[in-house]
């Protein structure tokens, strides 16, 4: 699981209000190269939640991303960079995704996070 | 100006929307043109299905672009001339201005003739025949059959009537032209399902995956999203054009295991040298996951939703539980960790509600929703679509599928901004549309309709194979 989807997925078990973003158990995480196009993150960057993409690159090791950005630093081909690795190159193959709010599980295996819910839960 | 496109014989209903598709994709309409719709017009007392078809097009470019990026295209071309007889067309093809024709007569240029018939076969002295007498044309390059710059056509139809199972013409007409640009259908072979590793029941077939790749715009850097991807066989098609792919399925054995470590969807990616999804989810169509305030990230979603004919589709909340049969069930907790959640079937009325409230809201603006829609044939009628508050249908294509039913390929393009009035006015849209369709929408019904035993009470003198026999149209028209 890509950062980007770490980014885009919440908890949506029945009643829970806050369920972003989802804390990350990291158990294997692998890297792939990806060729970079910058068309696609400068399309993508005003969806990024900025801060828990932070958050969730520095659960994953990577910790050279800024705190915050602004759409200025798209012209940067450094920024470029680092946003390119964090958003597309860093796999959580196995893990969790944590629900902030209920504790509940959800199972990252073989880099498909399981967001399917219990019969309760719905 | 004027191109005359011939089209591959087949799904009749794709060949124009497809290229209308692509002619946005290539911007062949300006930021002002309101109807983003092409000129066409047909040869004379030609029938609509008839391969050719003019179309007008702003630039050679952009006709050339369409024409290499489309499946259904045989050929674009630059008519030099045509007419009913032969003699007619010579006529044409002298008083076709000189600047037109001498680039492509250079000394250096090289060239090959091709000849094409519709609905008759030509022997191979009569093409002889043929390309002799169109010496007349100052040719002076060199002649290269394998690999030539300049391809030509001559292309003729034959008033062969309606008997033979192709679109009836009146009119015999030949044309004379060079080609501009055609379809590479050499990717069909490369795609094809049957060497594919991992297919499951429902993949779609490569040809119309990449029909609606086409219809959804796909294009590198743009990111398009499949709800029901299953083995990935519509996202390989987005891909092969450059576009980044997400995907998401109920079924946790399809998009996680596959059949092993290289037979799953990600190897059907690596198999083909294209980049991987971004991401591949489960979790359901139902009760999706997406964070609140994420909108309009998608640039189109396409998909094949299950509408209960060959695979039903299946939604969070166990069957009894939501017929009220027993109480909601608790998971104990030592078995949640491991606990696989029972589905309940997920009507196609519900599923399609929930397709276009997902689009409306993830869609960007002027993004696209491609999608299959079943249809009872006996009950064909464009009113019968789904709509949408957020949408503008701008193509249905039906492809038919057997005696009883078909599917419909929907194109709709999003022209309103997602609010939540809209989301409520959608619902109630919906609600009128269940109830007009209830009977064949409801879970199993579409099934049944499809695969009932033929009634046989009309042939009570037990003839009816010869009855269907003769009621059968002579014109194939849309089986094609």
């Amino acid at each position: 699981m890509r950062l980007l989807t770490h980014n885009m997925l919440s908890s949506n078990i029945k009643g829970v209000s806050s369920g972003f973003p989802l804390r990350i158990e990291v158990e294997k995480v692998v890297e792939k190269q990806v060729e970079m196009n910058a068309d696609f993150l400068r399309n993508m960057f005003p969806k990024i939640e900025w801060k828990a993409f932070a958050y969730a690159a520095k659960a994953l090791g990577y910790s050279d991303l800024p705190e915050e950005a602004d759409s200025s630093q798209l012209n940067s081909q450094d920024f470029l960079q680092k946003f390119h690795h964090a958003l597309l190159e860093l796999h959580l193959e196995e893990g969790v995704l944590i629900c902030p709010e209920t504790g509940r599980r959800f199972p990252v295996n073989r880099g498909i996070p399981n967001m399917l819910l219990h019969e309760d839960e719905v | 100006m004027w191109y005359l496109c011939v089209f591959y014989h087949r799904l009749l209903d794709y060949r124009k929307p497809e290229v209308q598709a692509l002619a946005e994709l290539f911007g062949a309409f300006g930021d002002d043109d309101k109807s983003r719709s092409l000129e066409w017009r047909l040869p004379k007392e030609y029938h609509p299905d008839s391969p050719f078809h003019f179309v007008n097009l702003p630039s050679e470019d952009i006709a050339r672009n369409i024409a290499n990026r489309s499946i259904l295209v045989k050929g674009m071309h630059e008519i030099w001339g045509e007419g009913s007889c032969y003699e007619e067309m010579e006529e044409a093809i002298r008083g076709y201005p000189e600047d037109r024709k001498l680039p492509y007569l250079t000394l250096e240029s090289t060239f090959k003739i091709n000849i094409d018939s519709f609905g008759k076969a030509i022997s191979s002295e009569d093409q002889k025949e043929w390309i002799k007498r169109l010496s007349f044309i100052p040719f002076k390059g060199p002649v290269n059959l394998q690999n030539p710059e300049h391809k030509f056509w001559f292309l003729e139809t034959d008033n062969y009537g309606s008997n033979n199972g192709l679109p009836p013409i009146v009119q015999k007409r030949i044309f004379f032209g060079r080609e501009v640009g055609a379809a590479d259908r050499k990717l069909l072979p490369t795609y094809q399902l049957k060497s594919r590793t991992y297919i499951g029941p429902t993949a779609m077939d490569a040809e119309m995956a990449f029909l609606m790749a086409n219809q959804g715009l796909a294009a590198p850097g743009k990111l398009i999203y499949d709800p029901f991807v299953g083995t990935g066989s519509i996202l390989v098609a987005a891909a092969h054009f450059g576009a980044m792919t997400m995907g998401a399925d109920i079924d946790i054995r399809v998009v996680r295991d596959g059949r092993g470590p290289d037979c799953n969807v990600w190897s059907n990616f690596r198999q083909y040298g294209l980049s991987e999804p971004i991401s591949l989810i489960r979790a359901d169509n139902n009760l999706p996951s997406w964070r609140a305030g994420l909108n309009e990230v998608f640039d189109a979603i396409i998909c094949d939703p299950p509408y209960g004919v060959r695979a039903g589709g299946r939604k969070s909340g166990g069957r009894k539980l939501l017929k009220g049969v027993v109480d909601p069930y608790t998971v104990p907790e030592e078995k949640r960790a491991d606990h696989i959640p029972s589905t309940a079937p997920y009507s196609l009325a519900e599923c399609v509600h929930d397709l276009l409230d997902l689009a409306g809201r993830m869609l960007v603006m002027g993004g696209r929703l491609v999608f299959f829609y079943p249809m009872l044939r006996d009950e064909f009628c464009d009113t019968d679509f789904p709509e949408h508050p957020c949408f503008r249908l701008i193509a249905a294509c039906e492809q038919i599928l057997s005696y009883r039913y078909s599917r419909v390929l929907l194109t709709m393009v999003k022209v309103e901004p997602y609010t939540t009035e809209i989301a409520d006015s959608a619902k109630k849209m919906h609600q009128d549309f269940r109830e007009n369709h209830m009977k064949w929408l409801e879970e199993g019904n579409l099934h049944a309709a499809v695969f009932a035993p033929i009634d046989h009470r009309s042939d009570v003198n037990g003839d009816s194979k010869i009855i269907s026999k003769d009621t059968k149209a002579k014109y194939r028209g849309k089986y094609v």
